[in-house]
């Protein structure tokens, strides 16, 4: 399981990249490997305001939809709409595959995401 | 719940990577290498599945046939020794107990073979109807494994592993004590993902090597499937899966399985209440087609705001790459063509009514 040193993690399985208080927001290896085979991501629209919790996308793989709660307060400033095309690109490079951006508007809100290790350490303990 | 079962199976299962859930109270692989990839395995070339969760009860007596007329849908009189029938078990009022396959052996001999989640519901509505008829009943669901090998180079693979000429074998035909590797199978032209295939009958202490055998020998012909792809194999081929497309309130004429209803046979329970709709169903089991999104069992169906029906079962189609649905609507809405709208989860979705069969069935008759 791939898992990269400069992002941060929650127990969802999501990633985010944080630049200033824009959030890059995804799934990890781990996530699509469960998910299996993606075949739709419903993505929110930009400029949609969410709330913590909010469920703002939804995963579709060939079994099931899963939805994705938003893990914070803000705005979504941008859609990666090239998963409407390719929604396997989550399977195969789930850290290059953004799914949107977050302009993040409580930064406490990403208190207690993981690192790196926090992140394999509890993947480990998952599995 | 009880305790959850295992088949024969199971560390095989686990040995080749499944993903193990919790299916009809067994513990059974969800996907293997992945179920778009099992899927379009089976469609090209073969795939092998294990279904020992499914029940198996033998009728044996001189009044089986009676018996297994009386119960079911289909046309058991016209049966041959060795031939095997997809039918439907109804109630009185005529909605389904549950489909399944009748095996006749002889006239006094017949095997059936039910759904894993309707066994014991299945063998005491047997037992009910039983009273009067001068035979035998025996669930040996737990004896039973039952393997399927499915696909266009399923014939080929499996007739390097028995003795016996399986061309012979025709469809929906069957062949008691053929040797494999030793074990004594039946073994039926049948299957559930409208390929051509074969389902395997065996003793529960002889499956694995069978199991082992077929992957061996088929080496990159075959892959083992799981459950997902069995779902979405049949899903595109129209074959109903009791709780979805059919159930205790869906009769089989709804559910667009006239053809397994003979009005014309004798008596059958629910063969009354069945006359009465025959002609006209209040609902109808149609296919759609979403322009997006995926729909999945459940998803409302409206015309304007009102709701006129229900998903059973929606996926992107792993062989065509559309996303397609089967839905239980009100028959005044069905016509081929129709525009639908369905509700998934806040966005409404259009869709149109076309033919349910997705995929052309491939068998080999």
């Amino acid at each position: 399981m791939k898992v990269l040193e400069n992002l941060l993690y929650n127990e969802e399985h999501e990633w985010i990249q944080l630049e200033g208080d824009v959030a890059t927001f995804g799934i990890t290896d781990y996530a699509q490997d469960m998910l299996g085979g993606i075949v739709y991501v419903e993505l929110p629209e930009e400029e949609d305001e969410v709330e913590q919790g909010d469920s703002f996308i939804t995963i579709e793989s060939v079994k099931a939809a899963t939805d994705v709660l938003s893990p914070v307060d803000g705005e979504i400033i941008a859609v990666n709409e090239a998963l409407d095309d390719a929604p396997e690109s989550l399977n195969d490079a789930p850290y290059e595959a953004w799914i949107v951006k977050i302009r993040v508007n409580d930064l406490s809100q990403l208190d207690n995401w993981m690192d790196k290790e926090a992140y394999e350490a509890f993947c480990a303990k998952e599995a | 719940m009880g305790e959850l079962k295992r088949t024969p199976l199971y560390d095989e299962h686990v040995k080749a990577g499944g993903r193990i859930v919790d299916f009809a109270g067994y513990e059974l692989p969800i996907q293997y290498a992945g179920i778009s990839e099992e899927h379009n395995h089976v469609r090209t070339s073969a795939g092998l599945f294990d279904v020992s969760h499914m029940g198996e009860v033998t009728v044996k007596g001189p009044d089986a046939l009676k018996f297994v007329q009386n119960l079911v849908t289909n046309n058991v009189k016209n049966l041959v020794d060795n031939q095997v029938l997809y039918t439907l078990m109804c109630y009185e009022n005529g909605t389904v107990v549950d489909d399944l396959l009748v095996y006749r052996f002889e006239e006094d001999n017949f095997y059936l073979v039910i759904n894993a989640s309707n066994v014991d519901k299945d063998f005491a509505w047997m037992q009910k109807q039983a009273e009067g008829f001068d035979i035998e009943l025996v669930n040996i669901s737990d004896n039973v494994a039952q393997l399927a090998l499915q696909g266009p180079k399923a014939q080929e693979i499996l007739q390097e592993l028995v003795d016996f000429d399986l061309t012979e074998i025709e469809f929906f035909h069957c062949k008691r004590d053929i040797n494999v590797l030793g074990a004594k199978a039946l073994i039926s032209r049948t299957g559930y993902t409208g390929e051509d295939g074969f389902e395997i009958y065996l003793d529960n202490d002889q499956a694995a090597k069978v199991w082992q055998a077929i992957l061996e020998k088929g080496g990159e012909r075959v892959m083992p499937i799981a459950l997902g792809a069995r779902d979405t194999l049949r899903f595109e081929a129209c074959l109903p899966l009791y709780g979805h497309e059919i159930n205790d309130t869906i009769n089989p004429i709804e559910a667009g399985l006239k053809m397994f209803v003979k009005m014309d046979t004798d008596n059958f329970i629910g063969k009354e209440a069945i006359a009465a709709i025959i002609d006209a169903p209040k609902r109808k089991l149609v296919g759609l087609e979403l322009e997006k999104g995926i729909a999945r069992e459940g998803t409302e169906v409206l015309v304007g705001d009102q709701v006129i029906g229900h998903i059973t079962t929606g996926y992107l189609s792993p062989s065509l790459g559309k996303s397609v649905a089967l839905a239980l609507i009100d028959s005044e809405h069905g016509a081929m063509g129709n525009e639908v709208i369905l509700q998934v989860r806040k966005k409404q979705i259009p869709a149109k009514i076309v033919s349910k069969r997705f995929y052309k069935k491939n068998y080999k008759k």
